[in-house]
């Protein structure tokens, strides 16, 4: 017993004081991307070349690009001349809906409604499927579990039954082995429930799209609350993305 | 009879591998396996109208490589009832090719996937047929006797598999363990995608291998196409692949502590471990450090200054590591559970064919950083940690002195990185080639096999993660045991999924 508290003295206080206080992320880390419509010299497609997911497109005079495919590899910003696309340090990344993960039409996620905050706001369970994910979005989601993040001071925890659970948190590109499980599992939650796509494969297949043996992310086949995006994303990526959802931090509680 | 004698990472003209009809093929396998030789991969290559079946054995003694090959039409007699740890190698060759090894003990499929042969598949189901984990199951009948199923979906933050216990009360007489969940197509998408994207695909086979994985295919790509690396590239390399070794064994430490209850290691070792992780995000960028090993070296140098910022937090991490886990070697409670639970023997140990940790518990001198060592493990030896009681408690300690180890390995060599550059790029593929890459993960031995067609592009690439060994260890460790020590014993082994499924 003497050992252990003289071992929890040593360890000492380590849980972060987030979100009052930023992340420190390290010099290199690749956050949102930025696109610079300006910049783009808009008569080459070394950028759509180069990118191993097709996450860039051009509609009509605007490059954009797609977080829900996107890897964050940076072979883009690489290969552009002209620096119109650069990674940004800003690890907030969550957005609501689909169409909010274009950089030309970035949004961050928004609160659920006043009703859904008033039941969730302060208790989330969430079950978490993992479909095909290779593991990583796994220890990244599983690491908020941690003390230094410790996310159930915020009331959410990851449950086993999905009968006690308020949505589910899906990562891996949806294997064709998976798909039966996965719904299974949604069908088994009570409504209302949410669903929460962690990850460049569970958003839109990532690496893997295309592939017979997968389908592709969850897109069409449940509807998503929250997307979170990235290869991994970073654990702050995603806590920032779920306390965003229940209306912990954003525009709802400036200054917080 | 020859075979072709490469080293690791030693490219050659596919032709010199020798070919030889079944019967003798079989008798030099037998033969190697006798002398104390692995099988590092035993796979199937389509050929003309048949199969080629391309064995690659592991010589520890000498430190090489021997290859041969055999032609099979749609049956061949199995290996398995002599070389046991061929048993899963033949599962994936008739899943893959809709071939039948005769003879084999268990012949069921791995990863639930459709025939390659674009027809019936071995156990002549259409594709539709197929459903994962829908097979027959290993019954153990008698009064009382009883089946628990679990999975694939788990209580936990876990990667999905389906686990069939027959029990008897608490008492668990076999586990069969049913995988494919994760099937993503891996191998085949290698051969459809350009080189610049396939590293993604390398990179996310086993994401909390990344460094493992990607070092193997780079020094295939690197050796096809004659690139030498600079020096520094490969100590940042020996870096990388320690760290990851660390941030993943503090992982299980932790988790094994939280399996017992013993919570205070359990939540240190949580947290420490991301510490680990944060340092590859210091060199890369990224925690399990994605885009930092590419054919040709590394594409992040680790300056003058990261260096020695690197060496005091592995300093400082690591005894921040060795106060958390020095406690459960003083909790009799934590002891009582570790010591004697899911003990695998020696003997067991080798014929199943285990690698990495879960070999050197069962006291198997076995590890490729030493056996045939790559890169900077050429110059700078890792001591290799064996125990002999093959349990839990074993698997446990090995984790924990390896990463000690690691931690010094790393703090000399951020020391004394070579003044070179880091990256040199990469020609051409030759044609008609082979190599194999084996490298230590930190799960064990991870294989890698290129082969490259007329065109110098690849015809074929055949990836073994060490946890398609290791699997069925588990299975092993699981034999006699209580049903509620599984998640003790899953956590001492921590196998991958999705490296086993690809």
């Amino acid at each position: 017993m003497y050992r252990i508290i003289k071992a929890r003295l040593k360890q000492g206080y380590n849980t972060s004081r987030f979100p009052q206080v930023e992340p420190v992320l390290p010099p290199l880390f690749m956050g949102r991307p930025e696109v610079d419509a300006g910049a783009c010299r808009g008569d080459c497609r070394d950028c759509m070349d180069a990118c191993p997911v097709g996450a860039i497109s051009r509609k009509g005079e605007t490059l954009s690009m797609d977080l829900g495919k996107c890897l964050f590899c940076g072979e883009c910003a690489r290969i552009c001349t002209s620096g119109a696309i650069s990674f940004s340090r800003d690890y907030r990344m969550a957005t609501s809906g689909r169409q909010d993960l274009s950089t030309d039409a970035w949004k961050l996620a928004t609160a659920l409604d006043a009703k859904a905050r008033s039941v969730f706001g302060h208790s989330l369970k969430l079950r978490q499927v993992s479909a095909g994910g290779c593991n990583a979005c796994e220890a990244d989601v599983n690491v908020l579990n941690t003390l230094t993040f410790d996310l159930s001071r915020f009331g959410i925890q990851f449950v086993a039954s999905p009968r006690h659970a308020d949505g589910v948190l899906v990562t891996g590109p949806v294997t064709k082995n998976m798909e039966v499980a996965l719904m299974k599992t949604m069908a088994a939650i009570p409504s209302p429930k949410f669903v929460v796509a962690v990850g460049s494969c569970a958003i839109s297949g990532g690496i893997f799209q295309g592939n017979e043996e997968v389908c592709g992310g969850v897109e069409g086949m449940l509807p998503v609350d929250l997307y979170i995006p990235g290869c991994p994303p970073n654990p702050w990526t995603i806590l920032d993305g779920l306390l965003r959802m229940v209306g912990q931090i954003g525009d709802r509680k400036k200054g917080r | 009879m020859s075979t072709l004698t490469l080293r690791n990472g030693q490219k050659a003209s596919f032709s010199q591998v020798p070919e030889y009809p079944f019967a003798e093929f079989a008798d030099l396998f037998k033969s190697f396996i006798t002398q104390g030789f692995s099988v590092s991969s035993y796979f199937g290559v389509p050929s003309g109208d048949g199969l080629m079946l391309l064995a690659v054995l592991t010589n520890r003694n000498q430190g090489n490589l021997a290859l041969f090959r055999t032609r099979i039409e749609k049956t061949f007699p199995s290996l398995t009832p002599e070389i046991p740890q061929v048993h899963w190698f033949e599962r994936e060759i008739a899943e893959q090719y809709g071939v039948v090894p005769e003879r084999h003990p268990w012949l069921k499929p791995i990863r639930f996937h459709k025939s390659y042969n674009g027809s019936l598949d071995a156990w002549n189901r259409a594709d539709e047929a197929i459903e994962p984990c829908v097979t027959d199951y290993f019954r153990v009948q008698g009064p009382e006797v009883h089946q628990v199923a679990v999975g694939p979906v788990h209580a936990g933050i876990i990667e999905p598999g389906h686990f069939r216990f027959q029990c008897h009360g608490e008492k668990v007489f076999h586990l069969e363990i049913e995988l494919g969940y994760q099937h993503r197509g891996i191998e085949r998408a290698i051969l459809r995608a350009p080189l610049g994207k396939a590293i993604h695909l390398i990179q996310t086979l086993a994401g909390d291998t990344t460094i493992g994985h990607t070092t193997a295919w780079a020094r295939n790509l690197e050796s096809l196409s004659d690139t030498v690396i600079p020096a520094r590239a490969h100590a940042i390399r020996g870096i990388a692949l320690e760290l990851e070794r660390i941030a993943n064994h503090t992982g299980d430490l932790g988790a094994l502590a939280g399996d017992v209850g013993f919570l205070p290691t359990a939540s240190y070792c949580g947290r420490l471990r991301g510490d680990y992780l944060n340092m590859t995000g210091s060199v890369c960028g990224n925690r399990f450090g994605r885009n930092l090993v590419r054919p040709g070296g590394v594409t992040q140098d680790i300056a003058a200054e990261l260096a020695a910022d690197l060496n005091k937090r592995a300093s400082t991490t690591w005894k921040l590591t060795e106060n958390a886990v020095d406690l459960l070697w003083s909790t009799s409670s934590v002891l009582g559970r570790f010591r004697g639970t899911g003990a695998v023997s020696s003997e067991d140990a080798v014929r199943a064919g285990l690698v990495g940790v879960a070999a050197r518990a069962c006291g198997l001198n076995i590890d490729v950083r030493s056996d045939l060592p790559w890169g900077i493990y050429q110059t700078h030896a890792v001591p290799s940690v064996i125990l002999f009681s093959g349990d839990v408690h074993a698997r446990a300690v090995i984790r924990y002195l390896e990463s000690r180890h690691s931690v010094q390995f790393l703090k000399e060599e951020l020391k004394m990185l070579p003044d070179t550059p880091t990256f040199q790029s990469t020609g051409a593929l030759e044609g008609d080639s082979i190599v194999v890459s084996l490298v230590e993960g930190w799960r064990g031995e991870i294989c890698h096999v290129a082969l490259t067609g007329a065109d110098g592009n690849l015809s074929h690439y055949k990836i073994t993660d060490p946890s398609f060994h290791n699997w069925f260890g588990l299975a092993l460790a699981l034999r006699d045991q209580q049903i509620s020590d599984f998640p003790l014993c899953n956590k001492s082994f921590n196998l991958s999924y999705c490296g086993h499924d690809l």
